[in-house]
């Protein structure tokens, strides 16, 4: 197995908070791996980092092989990273395939045109609308985002990352807010992915963590606790202290 | 009805949309006496369509247009005045390519920030031009605007009369290529994309777009179009005075905007067509309401109508169509 993405002794100070401490982590090309950590950990800031949103402090960041620390977010992107994020971002005002094809043709370097009107391009829309209608949004592609409904709006920030085509996904808290009841269409979505993309989600729903992740790794205050098979994770003692706020003594 | 340029909307120009332009047409031959007026507004309607495409579809705040609006001014005048050089054209030319530079230039630098630090650096920039332009007197005529301008037949052939009939349709024809060019960059992936950007400037970062290139694009293109509008002040009028520069020019524009509806490109066209109709019939009559009664229409707009007077149109047309569905709906079972 190759690594796919890599940080060496990545780091983040808030002023005197440190919410990135020397974290080394890699990602298999692949993977199905979850970073778990109590509220505050550094794990969106981590997220943020890594796909150039947010300057390290200290520490490097490898994509493929390749140095990516200083690079824009475009050049990220264009070298197959591809986040969600945690509170949703969408494009409100638009409707759902709009929201879903502005990424697609992102991607296929034709977002700057502007000569031709963007409806005319039937291939970029076409490949939005397929891809609504693998995640089961066929019949809302028309409505506008602002009026869909929430889990609906979760499903609508995973397709416009899957539009990127990436080689590597970021999932931050892919199903925050969703009621437990729903969290199952979440879940087959991610099931169904394409086995080679590398993912790396975060997700504080234990129960979706152990069903989908291969590999765990804990944060706590910033720093890298504890990594493992979900087994290990599972029985360290120290999982239970940190995580899950119970003290074992 | 609005228009933004999108992957499902259809660009095909709607019946509607060719109503500007037979009025146009039509004030020509019934409104003789109006020509002047109506060439003022024609160039009103470039500018306020000019601060749509940054402001409305970009979502870039500014004050700071009346510089390229102002630059646009004084390079055609200029280059009567001092260089000698008529062809209007030309002048054309000139203000479009000293724009493209000042809005390129100015743009790389200011278009990082955002919000009020954004705005108050445009406001800064349109002071920096005014105060060049009251200070640098032999070149611009100072506080006592620039005359002596001529403006020689276009392509030859076309006089500019005493009545203002050239000037008229000059405003008009160039109104219509400027919005013809606005239109499909609108409509454009590159139009799409600005309203992306004015949506949510974070995501469209984040799937790759260079939203720092798009938006340097969109002020540099907004800033040419105003530019245009500029010079044919200047040609209509043969005349420049620093008001062109002035903030409360650009405030005045801004007001225009909002009153027709921001986002919308028939907002530029319904503002100033209404606004500068108003101050032309009511101005005089009663100056002491006349800028109160727009302060309180504006503060009504928005209040409660923040899609200016189109919004209201865009709400009455929904609710009779609404009204018609719940009729319709009544008949199934
Ligand atoms: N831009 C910022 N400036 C200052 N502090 C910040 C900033 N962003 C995040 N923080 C702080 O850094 C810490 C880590 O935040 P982060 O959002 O990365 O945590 P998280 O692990 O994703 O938490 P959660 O599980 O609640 O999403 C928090 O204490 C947060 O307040
Ligand atoms: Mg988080």
């Amino acid at each position: 197995m190759s690594v796919v993405l890599e940080t060496r002794s990545l780091c983040k100070r808030f002023g005197a908070l440190t919410v990135a401490d020397h974290i080394d982590f890699q990602l298999q090309a692949g993977a199905r791996h979850a970073l778990i950590g109590p509220n505050g950990a550094g794990k969106t800031t981590f997220v943020n980092m890594l796909t150039g949103r947010l300057a390290p402090t200290s520490g490097r960041i490898f994509l493929g092989g390749e140095d990516v620390s200083t690079l824009s977010q475009r050049e990220r992107v264009r070298r197959g990273l591809g986040r969600t994020f945690q509170i949703n971002s969408l494009f409100r005002g638009l409707s759902v395939v709009d929201n879903v094809a502005l990424a697609v043709a992102e991607r296929r370097g034709m977002g700057g045109r502007l000569f031709r009107s963007a409806s005319s391009y039937a291939d970029v829309r076409d490949e939005a609308m397929a891809l609504l209608a693998s995640l089961g949004l066929a019949e809302d592609a028309q409505v506008n985002l602002a009026n869909l409904a929430y889990g609906k709006q979760r499903l609508v920030e995973i397709a416009i990352t899957l539009a990127m085509k990436p080689r590597v996904l970021l999932l931050d808290e892919p199903a925050a807010g969703v009621p437990s009841i729903e969290t199952h269409r979440i879940l087959d979505v991610l099931d169904a992915l394409p086995a080679e993309i590398g993912i790396l989600i975060i997700e504080h729903d234990m129960d979706l963590v152990f069903r989908f992740a291969k590999r765990i790794t804990i944060l706590v205050n910033g720093a890298t606790l504890l990594e493992g098979t979900p087994e290990e994770i599972a029985a360290d003692p120290r999982v239970r202290e940190v995580y899950l706020g119970e003290r074992h003594d | 009805m609005r228009h933004n340029g999108s992957y499902s909307a259809s660009p095909r120009i709607g019946l509607i949309e060719w109503l500007p332009w037979l009025l146009g047409v039509a004030a020509f031959f019934y409104l003789p006496e109006y020509l002047s007026l109506g060439a003022r507004i024609l160039v009103y309607i470039l500018y306020a369509l000019s601060v749509d495409l940054v402001v409305g579809y970009a979502g870039i705040v500014t004050l700071g247009h009346s510089a390229f609006f102002g630059l646009g001014a004084y390079a055609a005048g200029i280059l009567s005045a001092k260089v000698g050089v008529t062809d209007p054209m030309l002048q054309m030319l000139v203000a479009i390519a000293s724009c493209a530079l000042l809005g390129a230039a100015t743009g790389a630098l200011i278009l990082r920030t955002r919000g009020l630090t954004l705005l108050m650096l445009t406001l800064a920039i349109a002071a920096i031009l005014l105060e060049v332009a009251n200070k640098a007197t032999s070149i611009t005529g100072g506080a006592d605007g620039l005359s002596g301008i001529t403006v020689a037949p276009i392509f030859g052939l076309f006089r500019f009369d005493l009545f203002g009939k050239t000037a008229y349709w000059m405003c008009l024809v160039v109104l219509f290529i400027c919005w013809w060019i606005t239109r499909r960059i609108i409509y454009s992936p590159f139009g799409a994309s600005l309203v992306g950007i004015r949506e949510n400037h974070v995501r469209m970062a984040s799937i790759g777009s260079p939203v720092s290139m798009r938006l340097l694009t969109a002020y540099t293109l907004s800033a040419m179009l105003a530019g245009v509008a500029g010079a044919l002040l200047t040609q209509t009028n043969q005349f420049v005075g620093l008001n062109v520069l002035s903030f409360e020019s650009a405030g005045e524009l801004l007001v225009m905007l909002i009153l027709g509806g921001v986002g919308r490109i028939y907002g530029a066209f319904v503002g100033p067509i209404v606004y500068m109709i108003a101050q032309d019939q009511l101005a005089k009559q009663f100056p002491e309401y006349w800028s109160l009664g727009i302060g309180v229409l504006l503060v009504a707009i928005v209040l409660f109508a923040r899609g200016g007077l189109l919004g209201i149109v865009d709400l009455v047309v929904a609710h009779a169509k609404r009204g018609k569905s719940a009729f319709a709906g009544k008949e199934a079972p």
